[in-house]
C-alpha cells in the first residue's frame, strides 16, 4: 500500500535526520508519532523545520498532556470484586494500566508539512515539577499562544517564552484546570452581592457526581471491526 | 510643549464588532495602532475537560457548540477521531450525506461571515440579503435533526438517521395568509433533496447579488484592500490555514490534498488569493461558497440514485432500532449497555483534521481503552489566526482593527472553547 510506504519513508527520513534524539517512534491509523527527549526540542524542531525532506513549516496544534491518571477505571470489570460497584462518586480503583514512567506531563506537537503534504506528531515527556521545556517560539510563531494556553491549563512552564501569561482562564485564577488532580467542578463560583453591589468569589455549591463510570473493557465489547 | 503619550484603549468585550466576547487592548499612537493585546477566555467552558468526563457518544453535542456558527463540521472532526481509533468505516451513503451537511454548513458560515463583516463595516444590506439564504439552510438542518443549529446529527459509524421523505412545510397561522403559506411551501414539496436541489440551482444568482452590492463597490475596496496584508511565508509560520491560508495564495486544502468521506470522487477547485489582504480573502469565500453549491449539487444526485444504509449495522456501537429493543432480548441489553455506559475505544491516539469553514479543525484523541476519552484536545482554526492579530493590525488605523476581525472570521465558542 503507497500511503504505508509513504509513512515508513518518512520515519527513515526522520531516523536518519534526528539521530539519537530520537526516543522512539510509531506509526499507526495512517499518522507518524515520534518520541524526544525534552532536553532536545528545540534542536529537534528546528531540525524538523529546515531538513529538506521533512520541511514542517507549520505547528497545528500544540497540546499538554496529564498522564497521571491513565488507565485508571471506577469499576473492576475483569474479576469478581468485594467492594461493589460505586455509584455517583468516581474513586479511580481499578488501576489497571501503569501510568507512563516516562514523566507525568506530556507535550504533544502536531506538526504540518504544506510543501511535502505530510504530518508528523512529536511527543516530548516531562519529568520535573513544575514541569518545564524549552519553547518552540522561535522556530514556529504560532506555539506563542498554544504555549500560553498549555502553561494556563496543566502548569507546563515553557522557557524562553516572551511572555508566558494566561490566556484562557479568569484573571486571577488560581491552579490548572485541566490537570487530573483538578476536579471538573472547580473550587469556586462567582455571583453577583447586592449588597456589596458587585460580583464575588465563594466555595462551589455543586457537589461532584459522576453519571457514567470510568470503565476500561477488553474483553470483547470493543466493537467487532477492531478484532 | 505638552508631552505626547500613546493612549492605551480597551476595545470589547461587549462591542457589535467584536464578533462575541473579544477584549482587544490596543496601544495606539494616535489614530494609528502601536500595539494589539487580545484577552481571549472570557467564553472558556473547558469542553475538552468536560468531554473528558463523558462517555464519547455524549460529548458530539459539546462540539457542535465549539464553532457555533458551522455546527456539523466540528462534529465531522470528532466522530472521525473515534472512527480512526475503533477502525470502522461508515457506510457510502453516509459519508455522501456528510459531505453534503459539511458543504451546506460552509456556505451557513461563509453567508453568516460575509453578512457580519459586511455589517462591520458599513454595509448593513448584504446582512438582510445574507440571513434571507441562511434561514433555507437552516431549514435542512433541521428537517434531518430536530434543530436548527445544535444538530448532533453525525455520530461515530454514520449520521443519526436518513434523509427525510418529505421537506416539512410551513403551517397556516394567523400571521400569514394562504396565498403567502402556498408560496414558501412552494419549493418544500417534495423530500429534502429536492428541496436543496432546488437552493444549490438558485444561489450561484444569490452570490452574485452579495457580488453586485460589494465587489465593485468603492468603499468596500478602501475598507478591505492591503488591509492586513499577510505573506505565504508568514502565513505557513502563523498556522493559518483554511480561506487565511489560501488568500495569501498558499494553495492547501485538506479537501484536495489529505481527503476524507467521498471528497477525492468529486468535483470542484480551489480558490486562492494573490495579494493576501483581506479583499483577495473576501474574494476567497465568495467563490468557496459557489464551489460549495457544486459539491452540493453532485452529492444530491448521487443520494438520489443510491440508497441504502447510513449506520453501520454494529450494535455494540450504534443503537438498535426502537422496534426491536422492544421485541428482542439481545437489542434491548445492547441498548442498555450503549446508553448506560456506551462503548470502549481502543488504547492509542490520532489525530483527525478537516477542512472547517475557517480553517484546519482538528481533534487530538488519547484514548486508554475506556468508555471516555482520556484527553481531547481541539485545534481550532480560530485560535492561531487570532494570535496572529497583533502582527497583522500594526501599523493600520483603529477602524481597520474591525476588518480585521472580520476578515480572520472569528468565533469565540472555537477559540475559547
Amino acid at each position: 500500500m503507497p500511503a504505508t510506504l509513504k509513512l515508513e519513508a518518512l520515519v527513515d527520513r526522520l531516523t536518519a535526520s534526528l539521530g539519537t534524539s530520537l526516543v522512539a517512534h510509531a506509526v499507526a491509523q495512517g499518522e507518524v508519532s515520534i518520541v524526544v527527549a525534552s532536553v532536545d526540542i528545540t534542536k529537534v524542531a528546528r531540525l524538523l523545520r529546515d531538513t529538506p525532506g521533512l520541511q514542517f513549516e507549520q505547528l497545528s496544534d500544540l497540546s499538554g498532556v496529564d498522564y497521571s491518571t491513565y488507565g485508571h477505571a471506577d469499576w473492576i470489570t475483569q474479576q469478581a470484586t468485594t467492594q461493589g460497584f460505586s455509584r455517583a462518586v468516581s474513586h479511580g480503583q481499578a488501576n489497571l494500566q501503569t501510568p507512563s514512567s516516562q514523566g507525568r506531563f506530556a507535550v504533544a506537537y502536531q506538526l504540518l508539512s504544506v510543501s511535502l503534504n505530510q504530518r508528523l506528531r512529536v511527543k516530548t515527556y516531562l519529568n520535573d515539577d513544575p514541569p518545564r521545556v524549552a519553547s518552540v517560539v522561535e522556530v514556529w510563531a504560532c506555539a506563542d499562544w498554544y504555549e500560553r494556553e498549555a502553561f494556563d491549563l496543566f502548569g507546563i512552564l515553557f522557557e524562553g517564552h516572551p511572555d508566558l501569561r494566561r490566556i484562557l482562564t479568569d484573571y486571577g485564577f488560581i491552579g490548572h484546570p485541566f490537570r487530573k488532580d483538578f476536579p471538573l467542578e472547580g473550587y469556586v463560583e462567582v455571583r453577583y452581592d447586592p449588597e456589596k453591589k458587585r460580583v464575588v468569589y465563594q466555595p462551589v455549591s455543586i457537589e461532584a457526581r459522576t453519571l457514567v463510570p470510568r470503565v476500561i473493557r477488553d474483553d470483547g465489547r470493543a466493537p467487532d471491526a477492531v478484532h | 510643549m505638552p508631552e505626547i503619550r500613546n493612549m492605551t484603549l480597551n476595545f470589547g468585550p461587549q462591542h457589535p464588532a467584536a464578533h462575541g466576547v473579544l477584549r482587544l487592548v490596543l496601544e495606539m499612537d494616535g489614530e494609528v495602532i502601536e500595539r494589539a493585546d487580545p484577552h481571549i477566555g472570557l467564553l472558556h467552558r473547558a469542553t475538552e475537560k468536560l468531554a473528558e468526563n463523558k462517555p464519547f457518544n455524549q460529548s458530539i453535542g459539546y462540539m457542535d457548540r465549539l464553532d457555533y456558527v458551522s455546527m456539523m463540521c466540528n462534529e465531522h472532526a470528532y466522530v472521525m477521531a473515534i472512527e480512526r481509533l475503533l477502525g470502522v468505516t461508515p457506510p457510502l451513503r453516509a459519508q455522501y450525506i456528510r459531505v453534503m451537511f459539511d458543504e451546506i454548513t460552509r456556505v451557513l458560515n461563509h453567508l453568516m461571515w460575509l453578512g457580519a463583516h459586511g455589517l462591520d463595516i458599513g454595509a448593513m444590506t448584504v446582512f438582510l440579503y445574507c440571513f434571507r439564504e441562511r434561514e433555507d439552510l437552516m431549514d435542512c438542518y433541521e428537517a434531518v435533526s430536530g434543530t436548527r443549529m445544535h444538530a448532533t446529527y453525525y455520530r461515530p459509524g454514520g449520521v443519526y438517521r436518513d434523509l427525510p421523505e418529505r421537506m416539512p412545510q410551513y403551517q397556516p397561522s394567523k400571521w400569514r395568509g394562504d396565498k403567502e403559506i402556498a408560496a414558501l411551501n412552494s419549493n418544500r414539496q417534495g423530500s429534502i433533496l429536492d428541496f436543496v436541489d432546488d437552493f444549490v440551482a438558485r444561489f450561484p444568482a444569490c452570490v452574485d447579488e452579495y457580488e453586485t452590492l460589494l465587489t465593485d463597490n468603492r468603499i468596500w475596496k478602501q475598507r478591505t484592500v492591503d488591509i492586513g496584508i499577510v505573506t505565504p511565508e508568514r502565513a505557513l509560520a502563523l498556522g493559518f490555514t483554511g480561506p487565511m491560508l489560501r488568500g495569501s495564495g498558499v494553495e492547501w486544502d485538506l479537501r484536495k490534498k489529505q481527503p476524507y468521506e467521498v471528497y477525492a470522487d468529486l468535483d470542484f477547485d480551489i480558490p486562492v488569493g494573490v495579494n493576501g489582504d483581506c479583499y483577495d480573502r473576501y474574494l476567497v469565500r465568495v467563490e468557496e461558497m459557489r464551489q460549495s453549491a457544486r459539491i452540493i449539487k453532485q452529492c444530491v444526485d448521487w443520494l438520489r440514485a443510491n440508497p441504502g444504509p447510513v449506520m453501520l449495522d454494529d450494535h455494540k456501537l450504534s443503537p438498535p432500532s426502537r422496534g426491536e429493543m422492544k421485541g428482542d432480548m439481545e437489542s434491548l441489553i445492547h441498548h442498555f449497555k450503549l446508553f448506560t455506559e456506551g462503548y470502549c475505544v481502543p488504547a492509542g491516539e490520532v489525530y483527525a483534521a478537516v477542512e472547517h469553514p475557517k480553517g484546519e479543525f482538528g481533534i487530538l484523541l488519547i484514548s486508554d481503552g475506556a468508555n471516555k476519552p482520556y484527553r481531547l484536545k481541539v485545534r481550532a482554526p480560530g485560535f492561531a489566526h487570532l494570535s496572529a492579530m497583533n502582527e497583522m493590525v500594526q501599523g493600520h488605523m483603529l477602524a481597520d482593527v474591525v476588518a480585521v476581525i472580520g476578515t480572520m472570521d472569528v468565533v469565540f465558542g472555537e477559540i475559547d472553547r
